[in-house]
């Protein structure tokens, strides 16, 4: 019989900030953190003193890579003022940040710590594309590097093992699409604030201008399944189904428990974390789910004690279109096979019974790998604390949302319950 | 018995002389392709080589127009995809393999699920001989 999980005392979060994603040329990490940490300070109710942070934990994929730049952890620290503290820099891929925040929890609920800063970063804009593509295909596993595979590559052949199972087709991911489009202009830190509708409507205008004539672009779909206006990238992966090269920082302020009150009276706890590891897509036992993803979904539920019906609403890893659609099932939100009947009924959207990526997701907010996995959660905590403004998810009285963080092809997945009591 | 390691390295050699090499557990009899040198089933290090019969089925692929540098090294681009596969071996286990042999501008016509049969590919990859693993149909 397997244990549930628990934490030796509770933690909360009490302050939190990230900085606008997007492709910056006039901004470096250290810029995008400070952007995030003065959000971070003004966020927290009461006030804090950076001073009484006992240690950081950072979430960088790969700087190095990027900017030719390691070691990030000290220089975060120094530039939050909070050096000599010790800083530790965690690595998983598009989920290190996501891991951060746990080994924070944990220090807290250890009692080794009070107050710990968690965060992440990622600058990668200021290389090529094939360059990036370079630089991320470092957390493929090698086998699928030799064939060939590329990262949109791999969940495109997802999608061809789920199409193939389920019935499923193209125009099942164009909603998912559709949906983080029409989230995203609600959301003033999203990269592309814009509508499919809005984009259609643009490139037809210019298209006029240009050439003296518009393609016959009906519906948000007939645009999608236009290669011209959606190019092929990694069939059936488009350019539509693939999250954008970004920058950007995020950060959360975690304190024990019991003393969470004295710097807000509103905090927000911990419920479930969960983290798995998995061994490569092709040795998983089905093609059309990520083990991993189950396992730490199955970890965070049995801590906290919830079900996949309790969650209201949840930031899931949309790294590409199918990448939702699996983990939606494989979070239990709905049954294997269901997720893209569901989704097409409208049950993911902001006013939908279970509303994911309110944010925009990766796909319409941005993805700067390392700083992906706490901006989820910072999004969840803006929601439960009823300040998501225009893209606030509308059933009210919200108590319990969720996250969702996958690095590589699989290889590192957690999800993190998080609750207002 | 021979003597080489039960690592992706040796994988690589023995692809080079065009054979599909998995290693099997000789307590418990558990397979794997590329091969283990610890079997996780049991944990024994006692592994032994097996060839595979280099048959098979198609269980995901993609057809990709963004090539990654080694590729676009080898000729590859938007107007000239390529296409990557997962093959469920006809021993059971599953390779990450190239797709030959097949027209990645139509993808429509490619089946989940259709026969394959293994082909080395011996390519120049800047001035080395590169063996790469791949199927055709049958």
């Amino acid at each position: 019989m397997k244990k549930n999980r628990k934490l030796g005392r509770g933690v909360a979060i009490v302050g939190a900030g990230m900085s606008k994603f997007g492709m910056f040329r006039d901004k470096d990490s250290k810029d995008l953190f400070a952007d995030a940490f003065r959000e971070l300070i003004v966020s927290v109710d009461k006030g804090f003193d950076p001073k009484d942070v006992d240690a950081l934990y950072l979430g960088n994929f790969s700087n190095d890579y990027f900017m030719h730049q390691a070691h990030w952890g000290p220089i975060i620290s120094d530039l939050v003022g909070i050096a000599p503290k010790p800083a530790t820099r965690t690595e998983g891929a598009c989920a290190s940040s996501a891991l951060a925040f746990r080994e924070g929890v944990f220090a807290i609920a250890s009692g080794f710590y009070d107050m710990v800063l968690v965060g992440g970063v990622e600058e990668m804009s200021k290389r090529t594309t094939e360059e990036v593509a370079e630089g991320l295909a470092l957390a493929t596993v090698p086998y699928e590097g030799r064939a060939g595979f590329t990262f949109p590559g791999v969940f495109g052949a997802v999608a061809t093992a789920y199409f193939a199972k389920y019935g499923a087709h193209r125009e099942h991911l164009m909603n998912i699409t559709i949906k983080s489009h029409n989230n995203a202009p609600l959301n003033p830190k999203a990269q592309f604030p814009v509508t499919i509708a809005d984009l259609m409507n643009k490139k037809k205008e210019s298209l006029q201008k240009r050439e003296g004539a518009a393609p016959d672009w009906q519906t948000e779909k007939d645009f999608l399944a236009d290669a011209r206006a959606n190019p092929v990238v990694a069939w059936p992966m488009h350019l539509f189904d693939c999250c954008p090269i970004s920058d950007g920082a995020s950060c959360m302020l975690l304190v024990a428990e019991e003393i969470a009150r004295n710097f807000t009276d509103d905090p927000i706890f911990v419920a479930g974390l969960g983290q798995g590891s998995g061994r490569g897509f092709h040795a998983s036992d089905d093609l059309t789910y990520f083990e991993a993803t189950r396992y730490a979904a199955r970890e965070a539920y049995g801590m906290s004690g919830l079900t996949p019906d309790d969650i209201q609403f949840s930031e899931v890893h949309d790294c590409f279109s199918i990448a939702e659609l699996v983990h939606v099932e494989d979070l239990g939100f709905f049954k294997p096979g269901q997720g893209y009947k569901a989704i097409a009924d409208g049950a993911t959207r902001l006013d939908g019974i279970k509303p994911i990526n309110t944010s925009g997701g990766l796909k319409c907010k941005g993805h700067p790998v390392g700083a992906t996995g706490i901006s989820q959660l910072y999004e969840v905590w803006t929601q439960l604390r009823g300040l998501a403004g225009a893209r606030q998810v509308p059933a009210g009285d919200l108590r319990i949302g969720a996250a969702h963080n996958l690095g590589g092809t699989g290889g590192t997945c957690t999800f993190t319950i998080l609750e207002r009591k | 018995m021979e003597e080489k390691s039960f690592s992706d390295i040796t994988y690589e050699q023995y692809l080079k002389e065009e054979k599909l090499m998995g290693s099997r557990c000789t307590e418990c009899e558990a397979a794997y392709v590329p091969p283990r040198s610890i079997c996780v089933q049991c944990f024994s290090s006692d592994m032994e080589w097996v060839e595979m019969k280099g048959t098979g089925r198609l269980a995901a692929f993609t057809c990709i127009t963004i090539a990654p540098p080694f590729m676009i090294a080898q000729g590859y681009n938007r107007k000239n995809p390529y296409i990557s596969g997962v093959v469920e071996l006809e021993e059971g286990g599953r390779v990450d393999a190239r797709i030959e042999g097949l027209d990645p501008n139509k993808p429509e016509d490619i089946k989940v699920g259709m026969p394959l049969k293994v082909k080395y590919l011996h390519t120049e990859v800047g001035d080395k001989e590169e063996t790469f693993l791949a199927f055709e149909p049958l």
